[in-house]
């Protein structure tokens, strides 16, 4: 158990980094608090994979500090971190059995046989492994192979922070949601922070307590799934998260509410332009958008009905803009109006939110 | 894998092939049996003698000395060549600019005609002319490999190690850049050391190419001829004459066809065989 | 500890380097420099052992004749194989397992054996002593090789690709040749590189088979190094000469050295 600690941390990958593209993590302050279940969530290329590797010291950081329980490591290897990761595809010791596997990290650190015996076992019964213990690891499916590298992982009982860089990648979709569902419930029983990366919003929302969200090498928002979802702190959060994503508008700012094309919009309160803010845009989702008698003037484009729920795409002017209806709610012909829930319509500038 | 149709039409792509190599194996290979079992006394007249040569060959205290210096050869070059190959494939960087520098000039000694590496080897070993002579009898050593046998063993087996112990570094480079990093990333967090490393990740995932190499190197060391007959002539005497250099000998320059052709069919026999145990010993786990 | 690392590809890599350094600088050497007085490097520097070469017929022709061999072999070798790998690749039929076995069990057949029936069958058939004979003799150990890398890299092709073009209206031919040979060029590559190399080093066979008009350099040097002695330089400049056809294949492929090798089969 550990809390983990991000102090200005930057990365780059080139010797004399000069432009912002050269840092794949630019400035990082993140705590992680003991005990977390956090899924690290991004698309590609966005940084995950690099501050995975900061976290569990396969990389050394150009810049900034990583402290463990307010101990510095930055210098630490990985083996003395009491870290333990599992990677995007199995990694498993072929020529052993799956017993030796899982006590090769204990047999590293010179564990008496009798504790490793136990030790493995334990983990063995909790990962469902107890029935191939004496077989070849090699000839496992990809799913019992994970299995075995998370093992090796939660065999060390000085294991304190879990990490998975996209550890369901290669597994069979319907044994993914089986993973899962027993990764959770591993996080009861062991209680290690756990720091889940995926690309994947879905297993990140259903994993995690928490959800890091990551864009272009920064943390743009740390929240619950909640959170992300109905505040987003920024433009990148909203139209990544849910499907489909958050709608932004241009608009300018008059008298300190957003004025959209000519047409003022109420938010729950007045928001001042900060200097030098270039792009102002409305965020709102289409979950909370509904047509009404008065409101903003819409043509009708399209309607796709998903079954539940209906996703319409109307146009105002030359803007488009997506409503999410439920089922029995009538969908005007070809002209309609629309309101924006007053809480949730957010103001944004530069892609930052402004409250 | 690809999913193959059965289409006996497939013969017809591959009879150019089929016509090419059996003309040049079957039609020899007859020619070589026939001339196992008869006897000739001269004027394409022919005599069936069974397996007359075969038990004379077998029982021949020559082609014992041959098989013999033959196997040593191997041996010894096996030996060598296949842990060293490994060594330089570890020791190399993995990535950056001087990895094709050195692939390059590592590959050189492979292109070299084979009578140019015996002959460059001859004029680079001959005691008081050659770098390598006169540098070891500098050293206090009394060194000519024209004369003593000892030294032309020592002076061909470096050849072959300088030759083509390349082609072990090369297959076992490929090998070695195929592992994924998560590998050796998850072995640092496990604690492993170097050793743990080389044993349980680097040697089981290059299995499939140090076979190769194995089976190369083998077959091709016991089939050498042209370089060690440049660099020594089979001699001193017939110290350092392998198999391939004594069949020419009764072959092509004694015309004894019978025992030629019985010694040839052994010959090839002895390949087959131990390429197919060295096979199967070192593919044997793959089932499991 | 990785400073240490550095010094055995390094180590490795002078070792290879000195045999070729004595050979080359022997090359410049006149032959009483050679034999009188032993320097590191050429006091008397000379180019007459090149010049010998380049104007002497008997000499460059051996090198003509060494080229032709090889490359109507590798052509011959590569064309032959390309359908059959393909075949190999993409189809069942009778015997195939049995006849891949054969095609690579003629790799492990010793040159030595097929001496003496090559001798007798070519000159049975009228080609001693021509770059055909040798060619063709080269197929038996080249052809097998050749199919083997170009099956490794045309299973990598999804036979997708083939059904694509024929919904197309690609006909056989046209398909393989447009299509499909374009997708395995880095095979072609290789398998031309392999095939080039084997024949071009090869010289029991070469020299069995030839005498007078095709011989190859082969046999010009070793006619040169019975005389004993005398022309060593000439003979040094004939080897380093025969180097380079290597080192220039080299350098052209060195990009795919570095990765090819872990591709296909080899």
């Amino acid at each position: 158990m550990a809390k983990i600690t991000l102090d200005r941390v930057r990365h780059s990958y080139t010797e004399n980094p000069e432009s912002a593209d050269d840092w794949a993590l630019k400035q990082l302050d993140v705590v992680w608090s003991d005990g977390g279940a956090y899924a690290l969530l991004g698309p590609s290329g966005c940084g995950k994979t690099t501050l995975l590797n900061v976290i569990s010291g396969l990389l050394q950081p150009s810049e900034g500090r990583v402290l463990f329980d307010d101990r510095d490591v930055t210098g630490v290897p990985s083996d003395r971190r009491d870290i333990a990761q599992v990677f995007q595809f199995p990694v498993v010791y072929d020529t052993m059995s799956v017993y030796d596997n899982l006590a090769f990290p204990l047999r590293n650190r010179r564990v008496p046989e009798d504790q490793v015996k136990t030790r493995v076992h334990e983990i063995a019964s909790m990962l469902e492994l107890e029935g191939v213990l004496g077989n070849r690891a090699s000839g496992l499916t990809a799913d019992g192979k994970q299995k075995i590298s998370l093992g090796r992982g939660l065999v060390r009982s000085d294991v304190n922070v879990i990490m998975f860089d996209e550890p369901l990648t290669v597994i069979d979709p319907h044994l993914k949601w089986l993973l899962r569902s027993k990764l959770k419930e591993l996080h009861q029983e062991v209680r290690a922070t756990m720091i889940y990366v995926t690309h994947d919003q879905t297993e990140a929302l259903t994993f995690a307590d928490k959800v890091v969200v990551m864009h272009d090498g920064q943390v743009v928002q740390i929240g619950t799934p909640v959170e992300l979802f109905e505040k987003p702190k920024h433009t990148f959060v909203g139209h990544f998260i849910g499907s489909p994503g958050m709608n932004l508008l241009p608009c300018e700012i008059v008298d300190g509410f957003p004025s959209f094309l000519g047409h003022r919009l109420e938010t729950a309160e007045a928001v001042k332009v900060p200097a030098g803010a270039e792009r102002m845009e409305i965020g709102v989702r289409p979950e909370f958008v509904s047509f009404a008698d008065e409101g903003l003037p819409v043509d009708i484009i399209k309607v796709d009905d998903i079954g539940r729920h209906r996703i319409v795409e109307v146009h105002h002017k030359s803007q488009a803009i997506k409503l999410v209806t439920p089922e029995d709610t009538p969908i005007p012909e070809d002209k309609g109006h629309l309101v924006f829930e007053r809480d949730k319509t957010n103001v944004y500038a530069d892609g930052w939110i402004l409250s | 894998m690809i999913d193959k149709t059965t289409n006996q039409r497939a013969w017809f792509l591959v009879l150019p092939v089929v016509v090419l190599v059996a003309f040049n194996a079957l039609i020899p290979l007859m020619t070589v049996v026939n001339y196992s079992v008869q006897e000739t006394f001269g004027n394409n007249v022919f005599f069936f003698e069974g397996v007359k040569w075969f038990e004379q060959i077998l029982h021949s205290e020559r082609f014992h000395a041959s098989l013999l210096r033959q196997l040593t050869f191997t041996g010894i070059i096996l030996l060598i060549e296949i842990p060293l190959g490994v060594a330089i494939a570890l020791a190399m960087p993995k990535k950056g600019p001087w990895v094709s520098v050195c692939l390059v000039l590592m590959a050189l000694p492979l292109l070299i005609p084979w009578n140019v590496v015996g002959a460059m080897w001859n004029i680079f070993a001959l005691p008081d002319i050659g770098l390598l002579g006169r540098m070891i009898n500098g050293m206090g050593f009394d060194y000519n490999f024209t004369q003593q046998p000892l030294a032309a063993w020592f002076t061909t087996i470096l050849m072959d190690v300088w030759h083509w112990t390349s082609l072990v570094v090369l297959l076992a480079y490929a090998g070695l850049s195929s592992i994924p990093d998560a590998y050796y990333q998850a072995a640092r967090i496990d604690g492993a050391s170097s050793w743990s490393v080389f044993r349980y990740i680097q040697l089981p995932k290059m299995k499939r190419v140090l076979t190769i190499a194995v089976l190369l190197r083998f077959m091709d060391s016991f089939m050498i001829y042209t370089e060690p007959f440049v660099l020594t002539g089979g001699g001193p005497g017939n110290t350092t004459t392998f198999l391939s250099i004594d069949l020419v000998k009764i072959a092509l320059g004694q015309f004894d066809l019978g025992p030629a052709a019985a010694m040839s069919l052994i010959y090839f026999l002895i390949i087959l065989v131990l390429s197919w145990i060295f096979y199967t010993l070192m593919m044997r786990n793959e089932e499991q | 500890m990785m400073r240490v690392k550095w010094l055995v590809p390094t180590l490795y890599i002078l070792f290879l380097m000195l045999p070729i350094y004595w050979l080359v600088s022997m090359s410049f050497k006149t032959t009483n420099e050679i034999l009188g007085t032993f320097s590191l490097w050429p006091q008397e520097f000379t180019l007459d052992n090149y010049i010998t070469i380049f104007t002497d017929p008997t000499w460059y022709n051996g090198y003509f004749n060494s080229l032709t061999y090889v490359l109507m072999n590798t052509l011959l070798s590569v064309s032959v194989a390309l359908p059959a790998a393909y075949a190999f690749s993409r189809y069942r039929f009778l015997g195939d397992k049995h006849l891949f076995f054969w095609l690579l069990t003629n790799r492990m057949a010793p040159p030595a054996v097929f001496a003496l029936p090559f001798f007798q069958l070519y000159s049975a058939v009228g080609l001693f002593d021509t770059p055909m004979a040798v060619a063709l003799a080269h197929c038996l150990f080249n052809i097998p090789l050749a199919v083997w890398i170009l099956e490794g890299f045309m299973s990598g092709v999804p036979k997708e690709l083939d059904e694509t073009a024929y919904v197309d209206g690609y006909s056989f031919w046209r398909f393989f040749i447009r299509i499909f040979l374009p997708t395995i060029a880095a095979g072609i590559g290789v398998v031309m590189f392999f095939t080039f190399m084997f024949s071009w080093v090869e010289l029991l066979l070469a020299k069995t088979l030839t005498s007078v008009d095709a011989k190859p350099i082969a046999a010009t040097m070793t006619r040169t190094a019975s005389t004993s002695g005398y022309e060593l330089g000439l003979l040094a400049a004939a080897g380093t000469l025969t180097i380079v056809p290597g080192a220039f294949v080299i350098y052209f492929v060195r990009h795919h050295i570095a990765k090819g090798f872990a591709l296909g089969r080899v």
